[in-house]
């Protein structure tokens, strides 16, 4: 199915809901991994708001992407419960492993690299997420292992 | 009949390989001809122990932990099943002093059931806060939880009676109930435990608002980051509404009540109430201007009902149990429990509800177990990102609203962050300026500008460029945020920021000199 189509669809099933511009974004980053520039015109038109109104909206969220990330991202916290088990530190590890800086994307493109305020996962820092798998007490050793995990496709580590 | 073992679905338990855990303890029990049932529960809230597996034996409840699935063979062979010894026993739960010692009423649930079984929830005294509910009119609703003496648990601390009340005095066809389940604060989990843990809790606290205010809609705008929260909630919603405990006439009633998740997008400030009832009407999340105030004209316009998870997920045992039973605990204006979350430098992580009154040093050491470093605690923060840092000698405050008050901090919601002795405060300052500058809705100019401004001055300071200069510029940017700003988020930021400069001054100097001080 083209963009286009998907988030015709996409549109189509939430219009009538009150509020949906939030759930339409999600439906559409879950679907095409990022927001395609022309869905903007689409959400416009669907939900009778000027595209200005819905690229507010799109770039206002931190979770939403207008353009196609690697093909795992890996996010990890920056905040202070994990700064003070040495997040710190760990950031500087993984932009090293990775040659990539925060919000970029390695150049095979496996993996984009981006911060996030807290997981909730506070008594187990440091933390970090990739893709829809949390990890605790990450430490350099452990963030090599679940990289290296990820790239072959194998499953979680072991704590 | 099969032994039941238990290992925990909570994400910080999968965290630390609880799903691995599980797969290990299937394939290691069909091995062993064993007939176990496993039940994926919530956390205990043990943290150091996780994954914690328990095995329900005649003596109650046996945990091991931490356990890995390189342990799984080995805790077969030592028969665990049947509490047997192994390096990782704990011996039972309820005996555990960390546990024991807890007052667990909004947390009574948490890590004992099957978090989506209806059955499990019903036996451990759910819905019974529903039925009473269900037998008072609006007025006698709303007085139970002013009499109970509950407070806002998100952070501002603002009596839930009092906001019910209006919402049930505002008269409107269309009136709605919206968690806050936007935890976005670092040291903050609980809600994330609560709606994992024991979902049902929280959709019947909700529902209970909705008889009580007259509201017939809910929303749990839940946060983007915790997709096995918005999992569970959403099977949960769809279990209770197939037995009626949601949808047009709960429990047989005339009373409707109908309610769906929604998910946040990584915004810190959708936190704030009006910048959420924004985001969840498909806005950018702009913070408004009060008044109005949400109670009186909220979602759509409508009057509403906002409340954070733990605030609406004590509702259910304030009506099963009573307005006393609940306002008994606690002290002065600080009424029933708080479920604090121990976090950071910490041996022993987790979660500890008790009345309030409890001080920071008996969390930090007497359930914390000092730091996880074997360092010196030198600061820690209460309350999230806008929470004061505290130095040593404030650790005997107790955990109580009008106290933090005093010493210019908050309990906030009910997280604390411990550092040990290599913190860099002043890196710290700068951060809660940072954060404060990629979060800010935009909206007021001291919060925008100020943020940006407060990052660079910390710079300054720090770089040893007219340091006094710089040091009195930074006091006064900060009074002009607390004053200036529109909403807690740049309203705050300064605290940290001040409190780091009271009481670490010695970190504001150029690096060389700092290790001299």
């Amino acid at each position: 199915m083209s963009h286009e189509a998907v988030i015709a669809r996409i549109v189509e099933k939430h219009r009538h809901e009150p509020g949906a511009l939030l759930p339409i974004l999600h439906d559409i980053q879950d679907a095409l991994r990022y927001v395609p520039r022309e869905a903007v015109g689409l959400i416009a038109h669907g939900l009778n708001l000027s595209r200005a109104e819905v690229h507010g909206v799109l770039s206002f969220y931190h979770h939403f992407r207008t353009a196609p990330p690697g093909r795992h991202t890996i996010y990890v916290c920056r905040a202070e419960s994990c700064q003070s088990m040495g997040a710190g530190a760990l950031i500087e590890h993984v932009k090293d492993k990775l040659g990539v800086d925060l919000h970029d994307t390695t150049r095979d493109g496996a993996f984009t690299l981006e911060p996030i305020y807290c997981l909730g996962n506070c008594a187990c820092s440091p933390a970090m997420m990739i893709d829809d798998q949390v990890y605790g007490r990450v430490t350099p050793d452990r963030f090599d292992e679940a990289v290296r995990m990820v790239k072959n496709g194998l499953q979680e580590v072991a704590a | 009949m099969s032994i039941r073992v238990y290992v925990p679905r909570d994400s910080s338990a999968l965290s630390m390989g609880a799903e691995a855990v599980a797969s290990a303890v299937a394939s290691e029990a069909a091995r062993h001809n064993a007939d176990i049932a496993i039940v994926r529960n919530g956390s205990r809230g043990l943290y150091w122990l996780e994954p914690m597996v328990e095995v329900e034996t005649s003596l109650g409840r046996i945990a091991y932990g931490p356990v890995t699935n390189k342990d799984v063979a080995s805790l077969f062979e030592a028969d665990f099943l049947h509490g047997g010894r192994h390096a990782l026993l704990r011996g039972p739960v309820d005996e555990i002093p960390y546990l024991r010692k807890q007052e667990r009423l909004t947390f009574a649930r948490v890590g004992i059931t099957d978090p989506l079984s209806l059955e499990d929830y019903a036996a451990h005294g759910g819905w019974q806060g529903l039925r009473a509910a269900l037998a008072m009119d609006g007025a006698s609703a709303v007085k139970q939880v002013t009499d109970s003496g509950l407070r806002g648990r998100g952070g501002a601390a603002f009596p839930a009676g009092i906001k019910w009340k209006t919402v049930l005095d505002t008269p409107s066809h269309q009136k709605y109930v919206v968690c806050n389940a936007d935890e976005g604060d670092s040291g903050t989990y609980s809600d994330r435990m609560i709606m994992e843990g024991d979902p049902y809790v929280l959709i019947e606290g909700m529902a209970i608002a909705g008889i009580a205010v007259g509201a017939t809609h809910g929303y749990i705008y839940v946060r983007s980051e915790y997709p096995h929260a918005c999992q569970i909630l959403a099977d949960a919603i769809t279990l209770a509404r197939e037995q009626s405990y949601l949808g047009a006439n709960i429990l047989g009633s005339d009373k409707a009540f109908e309610l769906e998740v929604r998910k946040g997008a990584g915004a810190y400030i959708c936190g704030e109430e009006t910048s959420l009832l924004e985001s969840l009407e498909g806005k950018r999340g702009m913070v408004r201007f009060k008044p109005p105030l949400p109670a009186i004209s909220g979602l759509f316009g409508k009057p509403t009902v906002i409340n954070n998870v733990i605030t609406l997920a004590s509702v259910p045992i304030i009506f099963a149990k009573g307005a006393d039973h609940y306002r008994n605990y606690g002290l002065g204006r600080s009424r029933g429990t708080l479920p604090i979350q121990l976090a950071g430098n910490l041996k022993h992580c987790g979660l500890v509800e008790k009345a309030f009154g409890v001080t920071l040093r008996e969390l930090l050491y007497d359930y914390g177990g000092g730091s996880a470093s074997g360092r010196p605690l030198r600061a820690v923060q209460v309350g999230g990102p806008l929470g004061a840092y505290l130095p040593e000698q404030q650790f005997d405050t107790p955990l109580d609203y009008e106290a933090f008050a005093a010493i210019g901090a908050m309990v906030g919601h009910g997280g604390i962050v411990a550092f040990d002795d290599t913190v860099d405060m002043a890196s710290m300052a700068r951060y809660a300026m940072e954060f404060c500058a990629i979060e800010s809705c935009g909206k007021c100019t001291p919060c925008r500008i100020g943020s940006t401004r407060g990052v660079e001055v910390i710079d300054h300071i720090v770089a040893g460029d007219e340091r006094e200069k710089h040091i009195a510029l930074l006091e006064d940017l900060c009074d002009t945020m607390i004053n200036g700003s529109l909403c807690a988020l740049g309203g705050m930021t300064p605290f940290p920021v001040q409190s780091a400069l009271k009481y670490f001054p010695n970190d504001f100097h150029v690096a060389p000199k700092r290790k001299v001080a």
